[in-house]
């Protein structure tokens, strides 16, 4: 099977004419949503991480498993920055883990990860925001991601919202129509209707906005060191830009004899 | 060492006389750093020293995140994650490493281009050339088996195709992908032996590197004019050279510097930008990404080994003349490693009798060609295998052996190259000297020192 699969990709890759690059690419459509946490400062929105970990909980995590993210990163500054008793509360309340040791199931505590959830098959999204690339080109130049970002978390704001409503059955598996997805069908149910979720915050809960809001919590999981990280990128170029300042002059200065002989 | 004539270390101290005759170090300390430089180096001369710094980047970045990874098929995926959440400092680190590769490839293409305009590769330069070239092969080689090492669906799926161009090799092709995967397809095997491999090329890297000064070090640099160095005394080569330090020291790191505002820019605002979102997916051997495209620095050389389908005449015929052995696949194989291949015998197949392209007139347009037919192959490379991208990789790919093996030997003889200026000391004074520096830098505004 594998030899298969990997002869197969071999001359698909190297030397015949494949289509599957064109494969759904040109139907897709992938809104640019506003994120709080685009460009080089922008940060996470701790309010609407704390919204969009609701719907997670609420909705998603009933198929879907955030394996490696650890439940104590909630309290982390620069993420939903939950207390830790709050931390210790959610995670007792709403998952149970299997412990090798007991040999049995327990209630999660903050040092777990969320729990692994495959039951339906369907994909972990601890990295999801990372793993799908929402905005590409033009003509394979890249430009749009430099611009625009590489567009993970618009692609899955895009897909929760791009439901046409139309359905169709094929092979025994309901496929559902979806403007972001490629190649337009989805196994995937609509999951979010609006107001399915109501907000501790009175927030405005529509379609758009838990869409939106669960996009940018999982913008956190794949990438929960974001803001520290670009705090460092920062720094560095900050320090780096002083340096050459001072490199520039020190060479300028260095050569000045030897350039114009005589006025030194 | 070097020939050209210059003051050589001797120990003045008790001490340092008592350790030079025992180990003299620090006299090779001296020569190295005090090496006479011709004085009118350009800023294309700067590549050198960013990638050093690219390889002690990388190998100390790396050393570090071997420290967490774990080389199996298991936990490979997770140990990354686990450096990316739970190592104080680990997301920064693997950034770092990510795109220092990449920093690693811009800047070899650029010095690499640099010794091609300007003749570099010429006699007497020929072995540093080559070294470079096998440098530039094992750092393909480290940074392909690296790009495996996350165990993402692009490390594994990139594994499989790579691996799978020995298998296009006719006869032995088979055996030998079974002997490099460790068994039948890309597995544990694979991943432990990549990344054995991927922790030792660094260090033969250096290895060659050491060996790629030396060899400059023994010719002496080449430089914007191609003319040589004055050997015949000391007095005269002074006059074409300033040492190494602190004129030439302080000018790379001024530029390091700049380079690396851009590189910390990149890894703190953007680090997932040169990579493929696909490898945040784990690998999957029963699931075929849709698009399996190599990292950006192999794609030229990819679209070189796409170019050639079954349906081009220069295939069918050594298929044809070959009784089939030679098949599209491993035409396609032989040209990628035959485009490097000609690159490296630029020395023997280049004929001017003028060195830098700067004094050939016709050498340069096709120089410049040839940088555009570099981009658009790199272009290429990351479009689908479909008209009109197959016509013109085909193109491209056919223009990049022309230059090497056509363009390069003709033009020595049809073209009439301008005069170099006779000295170094000359180019120098024309740009820099002081009767002319008004005339010549005009808007840049010379800073008479006080």
């Amino acid at each position: 099977m594998i030899r298969q699969v990997t002869f197969a990709a071999i001359s698909t890759l190297s030397l015949t004419a494949t289509a599957a690059f064109s494969a759904g690419d040109g139907k897709q459509y992938i809104e640019d949503f506003a994120f709080s946490f685009e460009g080089p400062f922008g940060t996470f929105d701790q309010a609407q991480l704390q919204r969009g970990l609701k719907v997670y909980t609420e909705v998603c995590s009933a198929c879907h498993g955030l394996r490696y993210v650890p439940l104590r990163t909630l309290s982390d500054e620069g993420g939903p920055h939950f207390t830790e008793a709050q931390v210790r509360v959610y995670s007792s309340d709403n998952f149970e883990i299997f412990d090798a040791e007991l040999d049995d199931y327990r209630e999660a505590t903050p040092t777990d990860n969320f729990p692994v959830n495959n039951s339906v098959g369907a994909p972990d999204l601890s990295l999801m925001a990372k793993a799908r690339a929402g905005f590409h080109g033009p003509y394979g130049t890249g430009i749009s991601q430099l611009v625009n970002g590489m567009g993970g978390p618009e692609y899955i704001a895009s897909l929760l919202t791009g439901y046409t409503g139309e359905e169709k059955e094929e092979a025994g598996v309901t496929l559902y129509e979806n403007t972001a997805f490629p190649g337009g069908w989805i196994s995937m149910a609509p999951p979010l209707y609006g107001e399915d979720v109501d907000y501790d915050d009175g927030h405005s809960n529509d379609l758009h906005d838990e869409a939106v809001d669960v996009s940018a919590f999982l913008m956190w999981t794949a990438e929960p060191k974001m803001m520290d990280r670009q705090y460092t990128g920062f720094v560095g170029v900050l320090i780096l830009a002083l340096l050459s300042v001072l490199l520039y002059f020190t060479n300028k200065r260095i050569w000045a004899p030897v350039k114009y002989k005589g006025s030194v | 060492m070097s020939g050209i004539p210059h003051d050589h270390y001797e120990p003045t101290t008790s001490g340092e006389k008592w350790l030079h005759s025992r180990l003299p170090i620090i006299g090779l300390l001296y020569d190295t750093l005090m090496l006479p430089t011709p004085k009118n180096l350009n800023w294309m001369w700067i590549w050198g020293i960013v990638l050093t710094f690219c390889l002690v980047l990388q190998i100390i970045t790396g050393i570090i995140l071997v420290m967490h990874y774990t080389p199996h098929v298991d936990i490979a995926f997770a140990s990354i994650e686990h450096i990316m959440r739970n190592v104080n400092g680990g997301h920064f680190i693997r950034y770092l490493h990510m795109n220092g590769a990449s920093l690693f490839f811009v800047a070899v293409y650029a010095h690499i281009f640099r010794g091609l305009y300007y003749g570099s590769y010429k006699a007497p330069r020929e072995v540093t050339w080559i070294i470079g070239m096998l440098i530039y092969l094992l750092m393909m080689g480290t940074a392909f088996m690296g790009y495996v090492l996350p165990w993402g669906q692009m490390s594994f799926w990139g594994a499989t195709v790579i691996t799978g161009l020995f298998g296009a090799i006719p006869f032995i092709g088979e055996p030998i992908q079974t002997w490099l995967l460790g068994g039948p397809a890309v597995d544990n095997a694979t991943l432990n032996r990549f990344f054995s491999l991927h922790y030792l090329m660094p260090f033969l890297i250096a290895g060659l590197v050491i060996v790629h000064i030396w060899a400059f070090h023994t010719t002496g640099n080449n430089n914007p004019t191609g003319v040589e160095v004055r050997r015949t005394s000391k007095a005269e080569a002074e006059k074409d050279t300033l040492p190494f330090w602190p004129y030439f020291v302080m000018k790379d790191l001024f530029a390091l510097a700049v380079i690396f505002c851009v590189f910390f820019a990149i890894v703190g605002f953007m680090p997932n930008y040169l990579g493929h979102p696909d490898n945040y997916i784990e690998a999957n051997a029963l699931a075929t990404p849709a698009h399996i495209v190599p990292e950006w620095y192999f794609l030229p050389f990819y679209a070189i080994l796409r170019a050639f389908t079954a349906e081009v005449w220069v295939v069918q015929l050594a298929s044809f003349v070959t009784g089939g052995i030679i098949d599209a696949k491993f035409f396609g194989v032989l040209a990628m490693f035959g485009a490097i291949a000609v690159m490296a015998l630029a020395p023997w197949l280049d004929t001017s009798s003028v060195r830098s392209g700067r004094y050939r007139p016709m050498f340069k347009w096709y120089f410049l060609l040839l940088v555009i037919d570099f981009v658009a192959l790199t272009w290429l490379g990351a479009m689908p295998a479909e008209e009109p991208y197959a016509t013109f990789s085909l193109i491209a790919s056919a223009y990049w052996f022309a230059y090497f093996l056509v363009i390069l030997p003709l033009l020595g003889i049809i073209e009439k190259p301008n005069t170099p200026p006779s000295t170094i000391e000359e180019d120098f004074e024309a740009h820099y000297g002081k009767s002319k520096s008004t005339e010549v830098l005009g808007n840049i505004a010379p800073t008479p020192a006080e």
